[in-house]
């Protein structure tokens, strides 16, 4: 009873730091470009100004288009219930593997890319054929990495991931180095941050997640944008739990465990916040065909994790 | 990771790695200077390595192999290369022979064949040695790779030093490495870099241009 207790406060964590988290990055971004910038709790009126407003639909948007940013929602904020965010022994996160993950967050891209393209228009249209060459890179280079971690490890299974490196003595590999560095970049792209795409950006040239959501308004926008801000937050959290696990509560039923937890969690995100923004300050947005560049990299230096694991082990 | 079983091998791995990850980044860039600026970044963690090495192997004279690495390499030759670029007045683009993606894919498979050319060699030796000779050696194939796919001079020329700053990372990674070899390959690599800099000159003076491909026909290579 108390571990689905501890798994409603998972839930409902997810939601609540999820757009903080998204305020602490444009505060430092804007802070960095030498703007005040709005406060830490904006994107909460933002959301829920756009909750309380009507929907607007286009004539020709099908039922797809409705119900599209409820399915994109569900999937996002399950994938980030997967991830142990401050304990390894959740419920939830004991159902699903680090597969999983990657096919709900699939799942919801697929979703946004048929809503796009559903209206009709031609931005939507070319949004969606970006999303989708991005996501056709990004989820190999993803897997890659999956599989690395998974073979360090003997399991996929994210709360037994977090506890072996936790527990064992893995040491600082050549290969979770890069594929720390290969999942940061596919973290990049997945959540349209700038040097593949701009999150702020309404140039009609440059937008790719922007593109597919033009069509959107009311409560629908909001579900779409909560679902990137809690996406930005499961990025954050898979790579904390993976490759920075201290911290974690290995037993929440404990309160001292549990409060350690939940605060190393805290630091970690906001790190990762801040990390991000100083990042997306210093880089320029680079043309969308050197994306395929970017992503190929990010893939190579997957297959190169896996590739050096042979030479640690000597398997 | 979280717990530092041996922290001499988990650091050199470290260094070991960001210095590979800056070969692939040196193939992946495509402005001059910020090549520049990336292999004045392996240099510096090349220094680290050394040092590092020179720590917990105890071999003082490996110091003097990072202060090398770090005042020549991370500091002077950018410097001078970047004077070099600014005063030919070089187009600072960086045009390849073959597409950044096909060189990234070809500079995995180098890395394969090293850690292929490796493994039976050193199979009596330590998880550590054969991790840094693999890492060593790939940045050096790396850097042929670079000298191979560049049609720029100067970046060839870089592409020459990243070639050498693996051939270092194999030296500091083996125990008893005389000091007298690590200075004759510092000090030759100083020498190589005069000589080029003579080059660029002369070249840029008589085809007014440093792009390789252009000066070919006066070989009469050109088809």
């Amino acid at each position: 009873m108390n571990l689905f207790l501890l798994e409603l406060l998972q839930l409902a964590l997810l939601l609540l730091a999820a757009p903080l988290l998204t305020g602490l990055v444009r505060k430092v971004k804007a802070r960095l470009n030498g703007r005040v910038g709005p406060g830490l709790l904006q994107p909460y009126r933002d959301l829920w100004r756009l909750l309380r407003k009507d929907v607007v639909l286009a004539p020709n948007a099908s039922w797809l288009f409705r119900t599209s940013p409820y399915l994109i929602f569900t999937a996002v904020w399950l994938a980030a219930a997967i991830v142990p965010t401050f304990a390894t022994g959740l419920l939830l996160s004991r159902t699903a593997d680090l597969i999983a993950l990657v096919a709900l967050l699939g799942t919801a891209r697929f979703a946004l890319a048929l809503a796009g393209m559903d209206v009709g228009t031609s931005f939507g249209g070319i949004g969606a054929s970006r999303e989708m060459m991005i996501a056709s890179l990004a989820e190999p280079a993803m897997l890659m990495v999956t599989f690395t971690v998974a073979l360090v490890v003997r399991s996929t299974s994210l709360p037994h991931i977090a506890e072996f490196l936790l527990t064992h003595a893995v040491g600082i590999r050549i290969s979770l180095f890069l594929g720390l560095i290969s999942l940061l970049m596919v973290a990049i792209a997945e959540n349209a941050r700038i040097p593949v795409d701009n999150p702020a950006t309404h140039l009609e040239l440059t937008m790719v997640h922007e593109a597919m959501v033009l069509e959107y308004s009311g409560r629908h926008l909001a579900l779409i944008e909560g679902a990137a801000m809690v996406k930005l937050l499961l990025y954050i959290s898979l790579i904390a739990s993976v490759f920075f696990p201290w911290g974690l509560a290995l037993d929440p039923t404990e309160p001292r465990a549990l409060a350690i937890g939940l605060s190393s969690y805290a630091a970690k995100l906001a790190l990762g916040g801040v990390v991000l923004a100083f990042f997306e300050t210093s880089i320029a947005k680079m043309r969308v065909f050197r994306v395929a560049e970017f992503l190929g990299g990010a893939f190579l230096l997957g297959l190169l994790a896996a590739i050096f694991l042979y030479v640690s082990q000597g398997v | 990771m979280p717990s530092f079983a041996n922290p001499a091998y988990d650091t050199a791995h470290l260094l070991d790695t960001a210095v590979l990850m800056l070969s692939f980044a040196l193939l992946y860039q495509r402005r001059l200077f910020a090549v520049l600026t990336i292999y004045a970044w392996q240099a510096l963690f090349l220094a680290a390595a050394a040092a590092w090495q020179a720590y917990a192997q105890g071999a003082p004279h490996l110091y003097i192999t990072a202060g090398i690495a770090l005042v020549f390499k991370a500091i002077i030759i950018p410097l001078a290369l970047h004077r070099i670029i600014v005063s030919l007045e070089i187009h600072r683009t960086i045009e390849t022979a073959l597409g950044v993606g096909a060189t990234l894919a070809v500079g995995v498979a180098l890395v394969a064949l090293s850690i292929l050319l490796v493994l039976p060699v050193t199979t009596a030796s330590g998880a550590l040695t054969r991790e840094s000779l693999a890492a060593a050696l790939s940045v050096v194939l790396l850097g042929l790779l670079m000298m191979i796919t560049r049609r720029n001079a100067v970046s060839q020329v870089v592409g020459f030093m990243s070639l050498e700053n693996g051939l270092i990372l194999a030296a500091v990674g083996v125990k008893g490495m005389p000091l007298v070899v690590e200075l004759s390959i510092a000090f030759s690599v100083m020498v190589a870099f005069i000589i080029f800099g003579i080059f660029f000159f002369h070249i840029r003076e008589r085809f007014d241009t440093l792009d390789v491909h252009d000066i070919e026909r006066f070989r009469g290579e050109r088809r």
